[in-house]
């Protein structure tokens, strides 16, 4: 989803009520701060429900540390676009997500379709992930012989678990 | 299967049958999933991508025998074409103007769509016209558990179907039903329907034609979360409520027939005389007068013209439709005109 007044994505997303009638945005986080401080200096009512955390500047600095060791998404980075970068974003920022969810969906436990894989295959999936990284940048480095290595290590790992169709009959 | 095809013909979701067909448009679900063993798209390079649209046109490919889809691959599209299956409602602005490897495969019929390498690595989506929430549920999650019988969709226990969004995870599940809602719009009744839905969850969204113009009196009722509650508790959620929408639209369209029937005759009739007659229109004002005729035509102030009619021409004088329809690009004057005498041909008295 784009934010509703310049391209980037939307990654706050606002309800608001405003003379009983309800109104939804949804703005990348700079527009967000413009249409807040314009709704609190026209003394609107206060926005119903900001999916965003309001930390303090120096714990913010901290979380965007953050990274996840598959993808290298930053905890910032997925902050400014709104979209994670991987499966195991989910795990490797647990801590900063769950309560994200909380506000977003008013749950944090699953309660619906369940795939027929078993969780150990996830595993296997994060591995791949993980390997497919830094095959590139072994490849962007030319160390061809640790490229090789990884190559044939997601090779066998795909041999395992039929991840991909098997080629059309 | 030929793109250029399809300006012959119109989807099926427009035929105007169904129950409840003359207020609910559509159903349509739509299921966002992502292959485990790639990262979202946000972080996948060129290889990844092309990559996961060869497993997923793959995939689409083995579906085709039983749900006879078609694969375009979007990045060989033109533009105008793109433009055209958006207004079809095959694939969304976000897939038309993307970047990098990316698909669709729909059928025939146009009730099934497959997206690739959208926001998600896949989303699956089905249309149908009227009222049918459990047969698009039925067909979906049917399509669903034949692709996860060859695919590993990425999910954990508690989080469900992940998703580049966290807005979608969980179930990944977006219900939506559109309705045409004339007579609320009309008395301002409508944004009591928005406060009450708005309370149980759903959200609302008018539709928008060409530029960011809304598309008078067609709205889009959807689940807004999609963690914690299974697929079928969201669809009762909207199954629950939609009755309620319908009956209050019904019952305003009925009093306003009793307080001025020959006002409303009136008006219905002289949106039908523009749109008969018209030298030049533009879109804004074409969806306008279309919504009163739908009308007109549902109480039958207006005989002679059925509804599958009405409900194609919102989809047929949109831009890309009517450049398909000539042949050749039109700016927007031009359009104007073209738009207007598509509408004389269509609507001129059969003889
Ligand atoms: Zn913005
Ligand atoms: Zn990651």
């Amino acid at each position: 989803m784009k934010c509703q007044t310049c391209p980037s994505p939307a990654t706050l997303h606002i309800t608001e009520i405003v003379k009983g009638v309800a109104a939804e945005h949804h703005f990348c986080e700079e527009c967000a701060q413009q249409y807040l401080s314009q709704a609190e200096a026209k003394g609107n009512d206060l926005p119903a429900g900001v999916v965003a955390d309001e930390e303090g500047e120096s714990k913010l600095k901290e979380l965007d540390q953050l990274a996840c060791p598959n993808c290298g998404i930053t905890f910032r980075e997925f902050r400014k676009q709104g979209r994670l970068g991987c499966p195991h974003d989910y795990i490797a920022f647990q801590e900063e997500l769950i309560p994200l969810l909380e506000n977003i969906h008013g749950e944090t436990q699953h309660f619906g379709k369940v795939p027929k894989r078993t969780p150990d295959d996830s595993r296997k999936q994060y591995r791949l992930i993980k390997l497919r990284g830094e095959l590139k940048v072994a490849i962007a480095e030319e160390s061809y012989e640790q490229a090789a290595k990884l190559r044939d290590e997601i090779q066998r790992l795909e041999q395992e678990t039929p991840v991909a169709p098997a080629d059309e009959e | 299967m030929k793109l250029d095809e399809l300006i012959q013909s119109s989807g099926e979701w427009l035929r105007g049958e169904g129950p409840e067909a003359d207020i609910v448009i559509s159903t349509r679900i739509r299921l966002a999933r992502n292959l485990s063993q790639f990262p979202f798209l946000t972080r996948a390079d060129e290889g990844a991508r092309i990559e996961i649209e060869r497993i997923l046109s793959g995939q689409i490919s083995r579906l085709a025998a039983r749900k006879s889809l078609n694969y375009f691959d979007v990045t060989s599209l033109q533009r105008l074409d793109r433009q055209f299956l958006v207004e079809r409602q095959l694939i969304s602005r976000e897939l038309s103007e993307g970047q990098g490897p990316r698909g669709v495969g729909f059928s025939t019929a146009e009730n099934v769509s497959l997206m690739v390498n959208e926001e998600d690595h896949l989303r699956i989506q089905v249309l149908r016209s009227g009222l049918a929430l459990e047969s698009c549920w039925q067909e979906i999650n049917q399509i669903d558990d034949l692709l996860e019988e060859q695919v590993c969709f990425a999910f954990n226990e508690q989080l469900g179907y992940l998703t580049a969004c966290p807005t979608n995870c969980g179930t990944g599940i977006r219900v939506s039903v559109m309705l045409h809602l004339p007579a609320l719009v009309q008395t301002k009744e409508i944004q009591k329907v928005f406060q009450a839905l708005h309370k149980i969850g759903l959200a609302v969204r008018g539709l928008y034609g060409e530029g960011s113009q809304a598309m008078g009196d067609f709205y889009q009722i959807s689940n807004q979360t999609t963690l914690g509650k299974s697929e079928e508790q969201l669809i009762k959620n909207l199954k629950d409520v939609i009755p309620n929408i319908i009956g209050y639209e019904r019952r305003v369209r009925t009093a306003l027939v009793k307080e001025n029937r020959q006002g409303l005759h009136d008006q219905v009739s002289r949106a039908y005389g523009i749109l008969k007659s018209a030298q030049t229109i533009t879109s804004e004002e074409t969806m306008q007068h279309l919504s009163s005729l739908r009308m007109g035509i549902n109480l039958g102030l207006i005989e002679d013209l059925p509804i599958p009619t009405v409900n194609e021409l919102f989809i047929f004088t949109q831009p890309a439709h009517l450049q398909k329809l000539r042949h050749t690009s039109l700016d927007s004057g031009e359009r104007n005109v073209a738009r207007a005498s598509y509408l004389r041909e269509k609507l001129a008295p059969q003889n």
